[in-house]
């Protein structure tokens, strides 16, 4: 049986990731979770300076799902490579680590930064983050921005690049292809949906920022659409996400269009979800005879 | 620090305490690692729902490895735990965060003050301090006052109720001042209007005080970064002016929080 992938010549030994910004860089779910056993861990977003995020409340709870409007706060690249990829060093698994900016040149620090970091195998480059004012979805919402950054990343990058793409748009496909265009290895997708909720016994905002993006199961239909058109428009290979909470979801995801999966906010609903959704595929593989992962993948 | 675990618990027996405020002992494997302070992630049933709900222990009991959660019906999912009834099993993330900083109290006049349903992590604080003199000094609305007998036993009782009817009127700080009670240090949970007046005494007064906070959660595990609190020095961990609720706290030293 055969549970590996690969992307841009990147071997995963499963297809199961982290989604960015939902699992830190590992070490709080490491109490729980045996990094050893994913194929990857997808970091929390890093700039080239430390962000201090939005103010609170950054979370809530809708039916569902949850918003959340963090805004991005990290450590800055310096910390980071100190002390997340420090620790990551310790797993036999691959590290995707999550780009954001404010400006092109906010990225391009960071990728050139990264370039001579062994430890990292992709770089995820975040062009969707809905939460923040400058930069992120900024990039991701029109697509010749998207094709401009993409471009000039993939110039000075030395890891093999994603770009995440967000289900704010018109047309997924239409953005797929412009990424592919610009020289993307990768896509990944989706980040989380704009959304709002208001506190009716309070009459305020449930968030600070008042909007937020919006992820679990409930966006899950949405994601699946987007990444079987998405897929079905590029060459390249597709990170799936969106509301996977157990290993039946993943392989939707997976006949869908995608390569690989993610799993983001069931991480806070059940922090051994990512281990259960590694047993769950391989379950599913003996129990229905698949002997490739890579046979299931866009079979519908 | 005791390992975290989601875990089943086993409901032992619940009642109702006082109006909305519900007292539940739980069956969890990890009652013996519990450190006054520490709160656990409930986890409602109801499928709609993704996160736990973060509730302060109140009370441990070693010999029966249980935990009591005293509670405030506040949305679907408090109103959903209110419900349940010996013997139901509920999903139960913990122990989490840092909780009380005893060591800091050892042979000094310790002054734990409560406020709503900031009092209830107070009680197992108030157990296993080793101080020279422990006095309680607990705000409600009325005279409502759940727990107030329970802290009696460990500790000098003082009241402070919004309209009078009981102690103090007024609020913790009122009451404070009015019973003349004096302290070295302070350990105290409950809204922030209140956790801002009792920083502001302790710094007056010249005592150190220990607050907990609340905020809106999602992990609970110190991941996700939203519930965050505001620090005056650059935060170890984020590099930035915030501190997580969740891990770094829920107790965190006055002098160390801009609020």
């Amino acid at each position: 049986m055969n549970t590996t992938v690969e992307i841009a010549g990147v071997k995963f030994k499963n297809p199961v990731m982290t989604a960015s910004g939902t699992f830190g860089s590992g070490m709080e779910y490491s109490d729980f979770v045996d990094l050893n056993k994913l194929g990857a861990v997808v970091t929390k977003g890093v700039a080239n300076v430390p962000w201090p995020g939005n103010p609170v409340p950054r979370v809530a709870e809708v039916y569902g799902g949850m918003l959340n409007a963090i805004g991005l706060q990290n450590p800055g690249i310096d910390v980071f490579v100190e002390r997340d990829l420090e620790f990551l060093k310790k797993y036999d698994t691959k590290v995707i680590v999550n780009v954001c900016g404010k400006s092109v040149e906010d990225y391009l620090e960071v990728v050139e930064r990264l370039g001579d970091e062994k430890r990292v195998d992709m770089l995820e480059i975040n062009v969707s983050c809905p939460n923040v004012k400058e930069g992120a979805i900024a990039f991701g919402q029109n697509k010749d921005a998207l094709f401009d950054i993409t471009e000039k990343i993939k110039k000075v990058a030395k890891q093999p690049i994603i770009m995440k793409l967000s289900p704010n748009v018109t047309s997924i496909a239409e953005m797929a292809k412009a990424a592919e265009a610009a020289g993307a290895d990768a896509i990944s997708l989706i980040n989380t949906i704009t959304g709002m909720k208001i506190d009716i016994y309070k009459r305020k905002f449930a968030l600070a920022n008042k909007t937020g993006g919006m992820s679990g199961p409930a966006i899950k239909p949405v994601a699946v659409r987007m990444v079987y058109e998405a897929s079905h428009a590029v060459n390249i290979p597709v990170i799936g996400m969106g509301g996977i909470a157990n290993a039946e979801d993943a392989i939707e995801f997976i006949m869908a269009g995608a390569t690989a999966v993610a799993v983001g906010a069931m991480n806070f609903h059940d922090p051994y979800t990512t281990e259960k959704v590694v047993d769950g595929i391989e379950e599913y593989m003996k129990k229905y005879n698949v002997e490739d992962i890579n046979d299931i993948r866009k079979i519908v | 620090m005791a390992k975290k675990m989601k875990t089943e618990a086993k409901v032992l027996r619940q009642e109702l305490l006082a109006d909305g405020i519900y007292d539940m002992w739980l069956e969890v494997p990890f009652a013996a690692d519990v450190k006054p302070g520490q709160f656990v992630g409930v986890y409602p049933v109801n499928k709609s729902t993704l996160l736990p709900r973060p509730i302060s222990i109140c009370e441990v009991d070693t010999e029966k490895s249980a935990i009591r959660l005293v509670y405030r019906v506040v949305g679907s999912g408090t109103a959903e735990f209110a419900g349940y009834a010996q013997d139901d099993v509920v999903m139960v993330l913990g122990p989490l965060g840092n909780g009380f900083p005893l060591e800091a109290a050892e042979g000094k006049k310790v002054v734990v003050m409560g406020g709503g349903i900031g009092v209830p992590p107070l009680l197992e604080t108030v157990k296993r301090v080793s101080a020279a003199k422990v006095s309680a000094v607990m705000g409600y609305r009325d005279n409502g006052t759940f727990l107030s007998d329970e802290f009696s036993k460990y500790s000098e009782m003082h009241i402070a109720t919004e309209d009078g009817s009981v102690g103090t009127k007024g609020n913790v700080i009122d009451a404070m001042k009015a019973d003349n009670i004096e302290c070295d240090v302070i350990f105290a949970c409950g809204p922030m209007p209140m956790l801002r007046a009792i920083k502001a005494y302790a710094s007056k007064v010249g005592a150190k005080a220990y607050l907990s906070l609340e905020e809106r959660m999602a992990c609970g595990v110190g991941a996700c970064l939203g519930c965050i609190c505001k620090t005056k020095e650059v935060d170890e961990h984020s590099h930035v002016n915030n501190a997580r609720i969740c891990t770094d706290g829920p107790v965190f030293d006055a002098d160390d929080l801009e609020m």
